[in-house]
């Protein structure tokens, strides 16, 4: 073990936080100013039904049991509706990789709190 | 002779944001005893993983640890890679390298910001943590989110690296290096910092090797166990690491590592992205894994992570062991924090960088009537039964089911 002997004089970081009290804040002030999201960002899924082809892939590598792929219609005149549990969604974009037929996406939507929990469940 | 007072410590925000509890008997200042209770933090995470398939693993593992979540997912990948007999191309694995260096900085930043704080050094808190941000931001852009970045899958990467985020990353290296070479200068010339760390919480070499130590905790006295220089793997295999160790045995030489390694991972991250090849990011990965058994370990920014991985030729694991790194720390903390100062208790427990969640894989229940195991099913069996006679049945609840 090494003794550190050399005394120094302390404060060395108050030369820095004077000058950083010149600064404009590091922080944004939220709600009223947005916060920047990257443009890759995973949030609130997409859907477009028209390629959907039914294989339920999105719904069987889902980790969380979030997505649910309805046919309202019949299997000649197919109606196809997605459901997210956007209380279960970790939004982690399995689904998206999954689909063999490219029918689901992510948007940069992260706004997506509601008041209750019934209104949780949307469709996409 | 007096028995000394005993404070308990916790379970809630024992020094950090996570439960445990802590006995401290002390003999005036001067901890004399310390008890260290684990457990308040049983996930069932390992369980959850055998009743899920390998995809859906992934994002489980992911969230073994908040901080270390690539650490744990690349390798998960890797055991599962190795038992399929997956090659993953090269850029996949500079791009892994890449966001693991990331992840370093992030956990070092964050831990420097912490130990500022415990130490009441407030104003290195709130710097650290504004650039780690910086870091946080590079990773959301990479990656999709800024903690669970979710780059790995099974054969490679989800995501690829295009020219804009490869400049993004190293205009965000530039201004990074300047501000940790400043903290560099500050842990070597802060006689507040220095007075407040050096000579606690000694853990020494032979320590180390007797409480099976890992990462920053073994490199701060001396013993270089970064996996990525004992055992390269993925990118190491072709970037070579230099590893930073110091002989100071205590808190202050943690410090000293940490700072030296954020230096040395951003040298890292540069080369990466100067020499990352052109090629596939994945290769297609079987959802069934062919039968069998492998240990994989990995650097996680607080040291050494094993990953045990049993296959039984399904799509879902038959069984998942996660030795997170905090773990092979705790055993080493009763000797660290005795014979030292009351007030020097948290900042030699966040000195280990520890995790709680991480930490707790089982929980064992000792009676004086002998103690039994129970297989998962006949736990069940027993449950039910039980809320039967509360009036209650379970029964119908559906359950996800392991195997097959
Ligand atoms: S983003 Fe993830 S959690 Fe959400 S629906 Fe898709 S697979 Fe499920
Ligand atoms: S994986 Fe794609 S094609 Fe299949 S059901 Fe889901 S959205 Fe439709």
């Amino acid at each position: 073990m090494k003794k550190i002997k050399k005394i120094f004089i302390p404060g060395k970081i108050v030369a820095r936080a004077i000058t950083s009290a010149f600064k404009k804040p590091a922080t944004i002030k939220y709600p009223k100013s947005k916060p920047d999201i990257a443009p890759g960002y995973r949030g609130r899924l997409i859907y477009s039904p028209t390629n959907c082809i039914d294989c339920m892939m999105c719904m069987r590598d889902c980790p969380t049991g979030a997505i649910t792929i309805k046919n309202l219609g019949t299997k000649e005149n197919k109606e196809m509706h997605a459901y997210l549990n956007i209380g279960r969604c970790i939004f982690c974009c399995q689904c998206v990789d999954t689909c063999p037929k490219k029918c689901l996406s992510f948007s940069q939507d992260i706004m997506l709190s509601k008041l209750n929990r019934d209104n949780l469940t949307i469709e996409l | 002779m007096s028995e000394g007072l005993t404070i308990p410590i916790g379970p809630q925000h024992p020094s950090l944001k996570e439960p445990v509890s802590f006995l401290i008997t002390l003999d005036g200042e001067v901890v004399k005893k310390a008890v260290i209770e684990l457990g308040y933090n049983h996930r069932g995470l390992e369980k959850a993983c055998e009743s899920r398939t390998y995809i859906q693993d992934l994002y489980i593992i992911e969230r073994v640890c908040g901080i270390c979540s690539h650490a744990h997912s690349y390798a998960y990948c890797r055991c599962v890679e190795e038992l399929a007999g997956l090659q993953t191309p090269r850029r996949a694995e500079y791009i892994r390298g890449i966001v693991g260096e990331l992840e370093r900085l992030h956990s070092h930043l964050l831990w420097l910001g912490v130990a500022g704080h415990e130490i009441g050094f407030d104003t290195l808190f709130m710097y650290t943590w504004r650039d780690r941000e910086r870091v946080l931001d590079l990773l959301a852009e990479i990656g999709g989110n800024r903690v669970n970045y979710g780059i790995n899958t099974i054969g490679g990467v989800r995501r690829d690296l295009d020219e804009n985020i490869c400049q993004h990353i190293l205009d965000v290296m530039d201004g990074l290096e300047e501000q940790i070479k400043y903290y560099a200068e500050l842990a070597n010339t802060e006689a507040t910092l220095i007075a407040r760390l050096a000579g606690i919480g000694i853990l020494t070499r032979d320590d180390v090797i007797k409480y099976g130590a890992v990462g920053p905790v073994a490199r701060a006295a001396g013993i270089m166990d970064d996996v990525r220089i004992v055992e390269p793997y993925g990118v190491f295999t072709e970037i070579k690491v230099n590893g930073v160790t110091d002989d100071h045995a205590d808190v202050y030489g943690r410090t000293v590592v940490r700072i030296k390694e954020m230096l040395e991972s951003i040298r890292l991250i540069r080369l990466m992205v100067k020499e990352m090849p052109d090629g596939p990011i994945s290769v297609r990965a079987p959802r069934r894994i062919p039968t069998g058994e492998i240990i994989i370990r990995v650097e996680a920014p607080r040291g050494e992570d094993v990953h045990y991985l049993r296959s039984n030729g399904t799509d879902k694991p038959d069984r998942v062991r996660v030795r997170a790194p905090s773990e092979a720390n705790w055993h080493g903390m009763k000797h660290m924090l005795e014979g030292f100062h009351f007030a020097d208790v948290p900042i030699i427990i966040a000195a280990i960088d520890p995790c709680y969640s991480c930490t707790d894989r089982a929980i064992m229940l000792r009676s004086d009537k002998g103690d039994t195991v129970t297989d998962w099913e006949s736990l069940r069996r027993t449950g039910i039964e039980r809320y039967k006679k509360m009036g209650i049945d379970p029964s119908k609840i559906r359950m996800r089911t392991s195997g097959v």
